[in-house]
Parts: C-alpha cells; structure tokens; sequence
C-alpha cells in the first residue's frame, strides 16, 4: 500500500515536471507551424531584409527590418542605460552600503521588479514623454529614447539582483589578499571583484536585455509605433512585440497577416533563446 | 638588534568576546618568529594585527600599540594602504586572484603605483617569481590562469605577490596547513632563505615546524602570551608549565 502512494506521487511530480517541457514544446510547435506556412508563400530573406511593413495595403508587403531596428534601438538604448547603472548599485549593494541601508535597497529593487509594465508605460507617457518632448525640442516625445528610458528601469531590478548574487560570492579570500597588499577599497572592488564576477554579471546584463527585448506593453505605450526605419533615437519607432500585441486582434485567422505575426514572434523567439543562452553560458561559468 | 615589530600591552575584542589579552612581544628583524598555541588561542588575530586586516572584520576593537618600523600602527594618521605594502601576508589557503599568473605578481606594483613601465613590471615579476623559486616551472606559461597551478604552486605565488611590492615584514598565516609533507618541506626551505632579507612572522599548527624553522617562538592559550623565548628554549626548557605541556603534547 505505502509502496503504491509512493508510485501514484512519484508520477504526478514527473507529470507536473514534464508538463513545462510539454508547453514550450507546444508553443513553439505552433509558432513553427504558422510561421513555416509564411515563409513558403513569402520567403525569409524578403521578410528580415524588407524595409516596408504594410500588412493591409494591396499587395501588402511584409518587411519587419523597421520592427528589427526599432527593438534594436530601444533595447541598445535600455542597456546603455540600465547596464552602468544596475552594476554600480549592485556593487554599491553588496560591498559599500551599510547593513540597513543594503536591506532597504534591496527591497526596493525587488518592489521594482513587481511594477507591471502597463503602470511604467503608463507613468511614462504621462510624466516623462511630455519632458523628452519639451527638452529635446522635437514634435512628439513618444521616441525610442523615451521607451529605453522607460525599459531601463524593467532591465534594472534583474540586472541588479543576478550582479549581486555574483558579486557577493566572490570569495572572501580574494579580497583579503587584494586588501593585505595594499590595495584600497576601490582598486580591490574594480580590479579583482568586479573580474571574479564578471562572468555572473554578464549573465545578469543578458537577463536583462532578454526581458526588455520580449517586453510589450510599455513599449507600446511609449515608442510611438512608426514602422518606420528610424535615423535617430529621438524618433518614434515599432517594435516587433508591439506590433504582435497592436495587430493580432485586426487579422483575420489563418490569413497572410496573421501567419506573418508569428513569423515574428519565432523571430523574438530565437532572439531571446539565443539571449538566455548566452547568460546561462555566462552562469554556469562562474559555478565552476 | 633592534626590534622591528614591537607589539606593547596589546587588546582586541571581537564585539564582547576578549580575544587577546595585554600581549607583549618584541620580534627582531630578519630572522624568522613563529607563534604556535591551540586552536582559538588568538595566534591568527595576533598576526593579523600586525597589518591591520582585522580592520574589515565588523565589531573589532583594539587597545594598545604595534609598533612597526618606529611608528604605532594603530595610530590614527596610519596610511593602512602603504601599511599592508610593508606588511606582507600570506594566507591559510592558497588565495591567488582568479587572473593570470603574472597579473597576480604584478598586481601590488599596480596598485600601489610602484611602477608602470611594462619593462619595470615584467622584471620584477621575473625577479619575484624566481626568489619563490617558481620561474622555471612557469616562465612560458605566464598568462594562464593563477587557478590552473597546484596548491603548492599556488602558495609560492602568493608569496612572490608579495615579495614583489618589496615589503620588509612577511606574516604567514598557517601557511602550509594545506600543503602535502612534500610541499610543506619545499615552503619551510624557502621561508629560511627569504629570512636573511625579510623579517617573517609565521603562525601554526605544528610545533614541529615552529621548531624547524624559527629562531623565536611565541605560545599563546587563551588569548595570552604565555611564553615568548628562543625556540631552543621553548621546545627544551620552557619557563612555564602551560608551554611544557603543550609542546611535550599533553594537549591541545
């Protein structure tokens, strides 16, 4: 009898693990199915290279490179910003700040983490798109700029907290020796824990990019969403998740349109695998 | 001969706990010092005193002086920075930086602005390498990773990482208690050849080595310095009872 409960439990854990595997396998199944059926009718060099995305006019013509270049441009905006930022507060985390200050840090970030990105698209558009708008001088403040700006701040609770894990274990002993020869603070913190960890924290950069690359409602709300090639940061542009999220809803099933929307979505697909790849590289580097 | 590490009427808490207590030691120059005692006995904070790397462990407080070179440590106009320089240290474990071999060794000229030219560099770690009698071993593979070396290899690093920002005080914490007999052997012939140019303090475990290589020997119970003498004496003849005991093996 104990024997047989046994058995039953073992199989419902292997079926809930099993049953993940079984999603993805699923999604991206489908994904694969619809976007297989685009590209035979319109091929893949046409698709990534084209520069015009007019799904609807007649004959409609089916470029994402504005969509490439404009999640390109927020996402490079959104790392110059958030990269610098995120490593020195981690650093500032885990090595400088005093017990009590660290706690309340880190809490912080981690409420940071739980905004959900329609109150930050929200909150940008309100506050800082009429700003960028006013300061740069130019006719709308719904740029890639502000959406960076914005998705900055998305990146910036993973980027810190996975810099701090790194950081932190660094061991003890390197610091030790870095201090006993006469290194300061500083010199200690840049030239021997920064590099211990290195290989943590750029797994955590790469967290971050993946999660503003896949990220939807905020740039929706902020980028302006012109599918057009952009020249500058300071002009609207349409990334490939927001034209998913703003055109699903008008395509008719199973359609040119709607088959194209999921050619884009295995294009991001591959995009953050290959993101998530890399930072899980970084990540089982600084195990060993 | 003057005494180059003079440590007077010296105190430490970790927060309330007292663990050394009005210790007195004078340690001559150029000749090797070592302070054995039972686990616990306050041997490593006392070492670590002397460079002041107690420093970044919260809740140490400290009464009294080490004088180091004519001047009390623990004074307040203390550059702790050029301090460690004088000071040297090497640890327990092996600790080599998780970089090259040669960033290791040139990381304290960097640091401590000691030199810039990349000619300057390359010679002193050459230098340095050799004293610790490394260089053959490793001369052509100089930029590999200080991680890929075995123990001993890695221990001998460290102390050329030290040698190089040319300190005149070397402590050595336990530094073999990681080492095979073999290794061990080697690290004990190299301490007795760098004592003609350095003065080394060194902590440990075992008496035997104390016994091989210092020419005085501290023993410590308790956070206390209970006998401080020649080495000869300690081991042969020691003033107190607790020495005796602990020497001839009845604890500890």
């Amino acid at each position: 009898m104990k024997r047989k409960i046994d058995s039953i439990i073992e199989a419902i854990i292997f079926v809930c693990g099993i049953l993940s595997i079984i999603f993805v396998a699923l999604i991206f199944g489908f994904l694969l199915k619809e976007g297989f059926a685009f590209f035979k009718e319109f091929g893949v060099i046409g698709f990534i290279t084209g520069d015009l995305w007019y799904p609807t006019s007649d004959p409609p013509k089916f470029g994402i490179l504005p969509l490439i270049i404009g999640s390109l441009f927020v996402t490079a905006g959104a790392c110059v910003i958030a990269v610098p930022i995120g490593v020195m507060s981690a650093l500032y985390i885990s090595e400088v700040a005093p017990k009590g200050v660290r706690d309340v840090l880190k809490s912080f970030v981690e409420l940071m983490a739980a905004i959900p990105s329609v109150v930050i698209g929200f909150v940008g558009m309100v506050t800082l798109v009429p700003l960028v708008r006013t300061i740069f001088d130019i006719p709308t403040g719904l740029t890639a700029f502000s959406g960076s700006i914005m998705l900055a701040f998305m990146a910036m609770p993973t980027i810190i907290t996975i810099s701090e894990d790194a950081i932190r274990s660094v061991p003890w002993s390197y610091k030790e020796g870095a201090l006993a020869l006469g290194a300061t603070k500083w010199q200690t913190l840049h030239r021997i824990v920064l590099r211990a960890a290195m290989p943590g924290i750029i797994a955590a950069i790469m967290l971050g990019i993946g999660r503003v690359v896949g990220e939807t409602m905020a740039v929706m709300m902020i980028t302006g969403n012109a599918a057009q090639i952009p020249y500058s940061i300071f002009e609207p542009v349409r990334t490939m998740t927001a034209t998913i999220a703003a055109e699903m809803g008008e395509t008719v099933r199973g359609g040119m349109h709607y088959r194209s929307l999921f050619a884009i979505g295995l294009v991001l697909f591959l995009i953050t695998f290959i993101v998530n790849f890399t930072a899980d590289l970084f990540l089982g580097k600084t195990k060993k | 001969m003057s005494a180059k590490i003079q440590i007077k009427n010296f105190n430490l808490w970790y927060t309330d706990f007292h663990a050394l207590k009005d210790v007195n030691i004078s340690v001559e120059e150029k000749r090797i010092t070592a302070m054995i005692g039972p686990s616990g006995c306050g041997k490593s904070t006392l070492l670590r005193a002397i460079n002041r790397i107690n420093d970044t462990i919260e809740g140490v407080r400290v009464n009294g002086e080490i004088i180091v070179g004519g001047k009390n440590i623990y004074s307040e106009n203390t550059d702790v920075d050029i301090l460690r320089r004088n000071v040297g240290m090497v640890f327990q474990r092996p600790n080599p930086f998780p970089i090259s071999i040669y960033e290791n060794v040139a990381f304290g000229l960097k640091v401590n602005g000691i030199a810039s030219r990349k000619s300057v560099i390359d010679e002193t770690v050459q230098q340095s390498l050799e004293a610790v009698l490394l260089w053959d071993d490793i001369k052509h593979k100089l930029k590999k990773s200080a991680l890929t070396l075995t123990l001993e290899q890695q221990q001998r690093l460290c102390i050329a990482r030290v040698i190089a920002v040319k300190p005149q005080i070397i402590l050595l914490d336990e530094p073999c208690s990681s080492l095979d007999p073999v290794a061990t052997q080697r690290i004990e012939e190299l301490m007795i050849q760098l004592k003609d140019i350095y003065t080394i303090v060194i902590v440990t475990h075992n008496m035997q080595q104390a016994a091989r290589v210092s020419r005085d020997t501290a023993f410590m119970l308790l956070g206390e310095l209970i006998e401080f003498a020649e080495t000869g004496k300690i081991f042969t003849n020691p003033n107190r009872k607790e020495t005796d005991d602990y020497v001839s093996g009845r604890f500890g």
